[in-house]
């Protein structure tokens, strides 16, 4: 099978939009922290743990849904933790995230040996099964591609059309924006900058949780150390090259997921099988880099990330 | 609430905090033993103990904490200049590259003459591999962080590629790990019979080394302005990016001799593993440090001291070893709270 | 006093302390329906703080204020505004990548309301800006507005929510003479229909123009209320600095040949700030140029030119009758030009460093600092001890970091720094800006001293006072225009007031003298 074939198959498709999936939520939620004027390095590891969590919640006997809320309050939690240290203490925003990811990482990993000391391969549960969308999903090529999905995957599109909605259209959104771009702003017209960003990156959080947890409850069916594997720094790369904006995020990351999704494809072709498996793996790394050159030049970086605010200070 | 500035914080104010940072991180790790099973009030002293309890336990620490030492010389002086290198792990594999790829025979010389080639090869191209997130960042305005943290990936993933390819050891029953080194490519011991390697002292030279030229050159002292305030380094005439390019080169540099270290000291040849993690663990060293060159020595003893000291009191009472992790990502969080309190006050609006 | 007069606002016994400093001490103020009430004083008397406990940023130490007879619970800003408190900010408080409408809108209303009202609020907006003379577009984005809207935009968006007080910061430094007018216009239109004004200003003149009442604040304590009718700019300025303004005296002189000269040059624009379009001027040796111009006209432009952060996109620097081709800090600090920056706390200063580090922050790399790469700390600190000396630098010793020194110590460090190089030229860029009677004086004093040693002297400053008195030659800068040279005493403020509003540049032959 040639490159050309490939991409017109609904199973690469499907698969692209499935490993696009996780990295939806995680560069949502990343992108409302940073739009908020917060950097969240965390991110990484609010995934592992989301993954931990929302699986074992499951295996522990809960219903799919009710794991995914799991997942996501133990992201929320994380949020909480940054964004105390980083918002009202106004702490370095690169080490606090670094060690946020390092905390949930490592704490994650701890709660997993805790409760499974002595497994060698992790139990599996009952994942998101494939939901067919009656009609849509008898379309050829689109149908199977897009509207066979696990429900994790539908809702992650429609937050995407959610987020966009809240942050361009209420009023909420207004004052995330402009806690980014210029918090006095918002102290000025009696909003709580302190209380806005702190709220931001706590659902941020939380939607990076069920990034994670996409991966333990659709994407596969149990848990494994390093399976997150750089997938939040990709999502930070992401943001960049959506420009800060949900649509273009979301289109970022179904660029992306396709190309992995090609080279997996091509790695089994008999070219392929003649280069080094690494470099394809290498792939999407490189392309983050490159993704974040290219777009560097006319990205619209909110003013405020990074900028630490303390009231009535100028 | 507000923050305000103290402007000569008192002796205790200087104190306090950080003491308060490290018995909370105690009291925790404590607790999350005794969720394990373990009795809550025998952790410290079992980790104390398994890391400095003994002769052998103490060569463990040292020799653990060699590599950090440079990893942590290597954030503190990139985050000096405030370029966050969160490379140093990739650094770190690219001066192990550089003493396998001369160190198993290509070079065949005397020790005092293929050690300090291969050394400086190895700096030569640790500085380089992070010369490009620095050109990046410089030219482009490429935020770093990004950059380097998946640098991370894909050099590692390249290590993989050649020990799996031309580097593959053919004496090693099918592992993926490189030939030996020489003999004459190995670093001795410092004394005989005792298990340090002179990495060790190499690691207190590049501190020194590190301190002199933060405090007494005049690169020390741009990097310094550069990381403070940029806009008034350039407006002084400090060219900030060749500071910063600077800057980049001597981190990626440090970094790489602790692969090199490690390599040519402790391992003898190149394995996947060779790290766990030395350059994050090296972000932690640095800020626990203050990103004091010297305060890095300390840090890495008592960070090796708690990975060294975990792993014993983890085989003794049955817990996790993951504990290590936690209690260095609990201390890293609490002592930059700590130390921003004893600079700054917290007074209501 | 008139029985009838309604009371708007009342603050009774404020006192607020930051450490050991007491910035406001038992303040008590009062304001009728109606009134316009002038704030006077120095920096650091103690306005800010005051307008920022009024409208709930800060939390007083103690005291009570009172708005339309109702106690405002403290440190609520939300409070504040709801009983009808607004403030416009000497530094807008704006977000540039929002538009008006959204800038006007945001925090009005419940942030978790579904809707934002849009249409609604557009009218609204519409309705006001006709009727108070504020002409802007509700959907124009902010960051591409001109200094003077964005002021529109912040005066509408306390019309927008029913202000009942208004706080105005300093409002005209940005504004041109006319547009100052204008504002005058816009907030009598309002206080006819009973808006209440807190005006702080220490431009006299308006002061005289707008107010009631004057109040004077010095040293965190009121020390003077007066009807503005019964004082004159004299009074009012002994109130509010102990002492009479004295002018600089400054002695005839003829200028010398030019030491720099710009030749035809352009920058590009940086952001909303203009570039500069083909400007040319000399600094003649024992001369002072004064650049006078609305803030954000070219002014940093001009000097980012003259002290080596910017290269010319067209047109040539000389510099003692040679062109210079290689332009950076060093080189322009190389060539015996002294620069006082704009701000001396982000691009003066390094805040963490101590007296020593900074004092050889633009010559560390020249002999006797150091040698090969290495710094020499002895003989450093002893051009830091030298100057703490010579220029009455207030601090505990030259191994103190910078950020604790007051702003007019601040500053000494800097023109030591800077005039111990025995320059030939000096950039003075905002050099008085935000410092006291007394840093004042002895900043003019030194630049005074320099000329009469022979340097040429830029001095840029937004305060027509000061470059008036101050100048040989004074030009005007706008929109990145510079207007030719008027000698010293030959405009009056007015004159060069339409210069300010770029309206001289276009019938220039006729005012080229």
């Amino acid at each position: 099978m040639d490159i050309v074939e490939i991409l017109f198959t609904a199973s690469f498709w499907a698969a692209a939009i499935r490993i696009a999936s996780p990295l939806i939520f995680a560069t949502l939620g990343e992108l409302i922290c940073e739009r908020a004027g917060v950097l969240n390095l965390g991110i990484e590891g609010i995934m592992v743990s989301g993954a931990f969590a929302g699986w074992m919640a499951v295996y522990s006997g809960t219903g799919l849904w009710v794991g995914v809320s799991v997942a996501m309050a133990v992201g929320m939690l994380f949020g909480l933790l940054h964004s105390t240290l980083t918002v009202p203490f106004g702490l370095s925003q690169h080490v606090v995230g670094l060690g946020v990811t390092l905390l949930a990482t490592s704490s994650t990993y701890y709660a997993y040996r805790l409760v499974l000391p002595e497994v060698t391969s992790p139990p599996k549960i009952v994942a998101f099964q494939p939901y067919e969308i009656p009609l849509l999903s008898d379309i050829p090529l689109l149908g199977p591609a897009l509207f066979s999905q696990t429900p994790l995957t539908y809702l992650a599109f429609v937050l995407v059309a959610v987020v966009g909605l809240v942050l361009y259209r209420t009023p909420l959104g207004l004052a995330v924006r402009a806690a980014g771009e210029n918090p006095a702003a918002v102290a000025a017209q009696g909003l709580s900058v302190t209380a806005i960003r702190m709220g931001a990156v706590i659902i941020g959080s939380g939607l990076m949780a069920v990034g994670g947890a996409f991966l333990t409850m659709s994407a596969f069916d149990s848990f494994f150390f390093e399976m997150v594997n750089g997938r939040g720094w990709i999502c930070i790369a992401l943001v960049v090259f959506g420009s800060w904006r949900p649509g273009k995020a979301m289109l970022g990351a179904v660029l992306f997921a396709a190309f992995d999704a090609l080279q997996i494809r091509v790695q089994q072709t008999s070219i392929g099988a003649q280069v080094p498996y690494q470099i394809f793996l290498m792939m999407p790394y490189i392309l983050s880099i490159l993704a974040l050159v290219v777009m560097s030049r006319r990205a619209e970086v909110p003013a405020a990330l990074m900028v630490p605010f303390n009231k009535g200070e100028r | 609430m507000r923050l305000e500035p103290i402007n000569n914080p008192s002796f205790g104010r200087k104190l306090v905090p950080p003491a308060l940072a490290l018995s909370a991180t105690i009291v925790i790790a404590s607790l999350l033993a005794m969720i394990a099973g373990a009795n809550p009030f025998s952790v410290l002293g079992l980790i104390i103990k398994g890391a400095f309890g003994s002769k052998f336990a103490l060569l463990e620490t040292l020799n653990r904490a060699t590599p950090l030492i440079f990893t942590g010389l290597a954030v503190a002086v990139a985050f000096r200049a405030k370029f966050w290198n969160i490379g140093a792990e990739a650094q770190l594999y690219a001066g192990a590259l550089i003493t396998v790829l001369l160190g198993t025979g290509a070079l065949v010389w005397p020790s005092g003459l293929i050690l300090p080639v291969i050394a400086l090869i190895a700096v030569f191209a640790g500085a380089n591999l992070l010369l490009v997130p620095a050109l990046l960042k410089t030219r482009f305005g490429v935020d770093e962080v990004v950059t380097t943290l998946l640098f991370n990936f894909i050099f590692l993933l390249f290590i993989s590629m050649l020990l799996e390819g031309p580097l593959k050891d053919p004496m090693g029953m099918g592992w993926p790990k490189s030939a030996r080194l020489i003999p004459e490519a190995r670093l001795p011991r410092i004394v005989n019979g005792l298990r340090l390697h002179w990495g060790f002292a190499l690691a207190i030279i590049s501190a020194l080394c590190v301190w002199v030229i933060q405090t007494r050159s005049t690169l020390g002292y741009e990097m310094r302005a550069v990381g403070l305030n940029k806009q008034a380094a350039g407006f002084a005439g400090i060219p900030v990016n060749l500071v910063l390019v600077k800057t980049a080169l001597l981190s990626g540099g440090l970094a790489a001799l602790g692969g090199f270290s490690e390599v040519a000291g402790l391992k003898g040849s190149l394995t996947l593993d060779l790290s766990p993690g030395f350059g994050y663990t090296g972000i932690i060293v640095a800020m626990l440090a203050l990103l004091n060159p010297l305060g890095v020595v300390i840090a890495a003893l008592f960070v090796a001291g708690i990975f060294v000291g975990a792993d014993s009191m983890s085989r003794a009472a049955d817990v996790p070893t993951y504990l290590a992790d936690i209690m260095l990502a609990i201390s890293l969080l609490l002592m930059v709270l700590a130390i921003m309190l004893t600079r700054f006050r917290v007074v209501r609006d | 006093m008139d029985t009838s007069v309604v009371e708007a606002l009342n603050l009774e016994d404020i006192t607020k302390r930051f450490g050991t400093l007491t910035a406001n001490d038992a303040v008590n103020l009062s304001l009728s329906e109606g009134e316009v009430v002038a704030l006077l004083g120095e920096n650091g008397a103690g306005k800010t703080t005051l307008m920022n406990i009024l409208f709930g940023q800060y939390t007083a130490d103690s005291g009570t204020v009172r708005v339309f007879g109702k106690t405002l619970p403290p440190g609520n800003s939300r409070a504040a505004l709801d009983a009808g408190v607004g403030m416009v900010h000497q530094h807008f408080t704006l977000a540039d990548n929002l538009t008006v409408l959204e800038n006007i809108t945001l925090g009005v209303g419940s942030l978790l309301s579904t809707s934002a009202g849009r249409s609604a609020a557009r009218d609204r907006i519409k309705a006001l800006s006709q009727k108070y003379h504020l002409s802007v577009s509700p959907d124009a984005r902010v960051g591409a507005l001109t200094v003077g809207e964005r002021q529109r935009v912040e005066i509408l968006k306390a019309l927008y929510r029913d202000v009942r007080i208004l706080i105005l910061d300093e409002p005209t430094a940005v504004l041109t003479p006319q547009e100052t007018d204008d504002l005058f216009a816009t907030l009598r239109l309002a206080i006819a229909d009973g808006l209440s004004v807190i005006f702080i200003s220490h431009k006299l003149h308006e002061v005289m123009a707008i107010s009631d009442r004057v109040v004077v604040l010095r040293h965190g304590k009121i020390t003077g209320g007066v009807r503005t009718a019964d004082t004159d700019k004299h009074a009012l300025a002994t109130l509010m600095m102990g002492t009479e303004a004295t002018p600089p005296k400054v002695p005839q002189s003829t200028p010398g040949p030019a030491l720099l000269k710009l030749d035809r040059v352009t920058t590009p624009d940086v952001g909303n700030a203009p570039g500069l379009k083909s400007v040319s001027l000399s600094l003649h040796a024992g001369h002072i140029i004064g650049l006078a111009g609305v803030s954000g006209n070219g002014q940093a432009a001009i000097a980012d030119v003259v002290g080596g952060l910017v290269k010319p996109a067209e047109g040539r620097i000389e510099i003692a009758g040679s062109d210079i081709n290689r332009w950076t800090p060093r080189e322009a600090v190389k060539r015996g030009i002294a620069r006082i920056p704009e701000d001396r706390h982000k691009t003066g200063t390094i805040a963490d460093f101590d007296l020593t580090e900074n004092a050889i922050l633009e010559r560390y790399r020249s002999r006797g600092f150091s040698k090969a790469g290495w710094l020499n700390w002895r003989s450093s600190r002893a051009f830091a001890e030298a100057i703490i000396k010579k220029y009455d630098v207030r601090c505990p010793g030259p191994d103190t970091p910078i950020r604790i020194l007051s702003g007019g110590n601040m500053q000494k460090l800097i023109l030591g720094r800077v005039l111990e190089a025995a320059p030939q030229v000096i950039l003075a860029n905002q050099p008085v800006r935000g410092l006291d009677i007394g840093a004042v004086n002895y900043v003019h004093g030194q630049l005074l001293e320099a000329r009469a040693r022979g340097a040429a002297i830029l001095l840029i400053s937004e305060d027509l006072d000061e470059v008036m008195a101050m100048s040989d030659v004074i030009h005007v800068i706008a929109d990145g225009k510079l207007s030719p040279g008027f000698g010293r005493g030959s405009m009056t403020p007015t004159e060069l007031g339409l210069w300010m509003a770029g309206q001289g540049f276009e019938n220039e032959n006729a005012h080229a003298s």
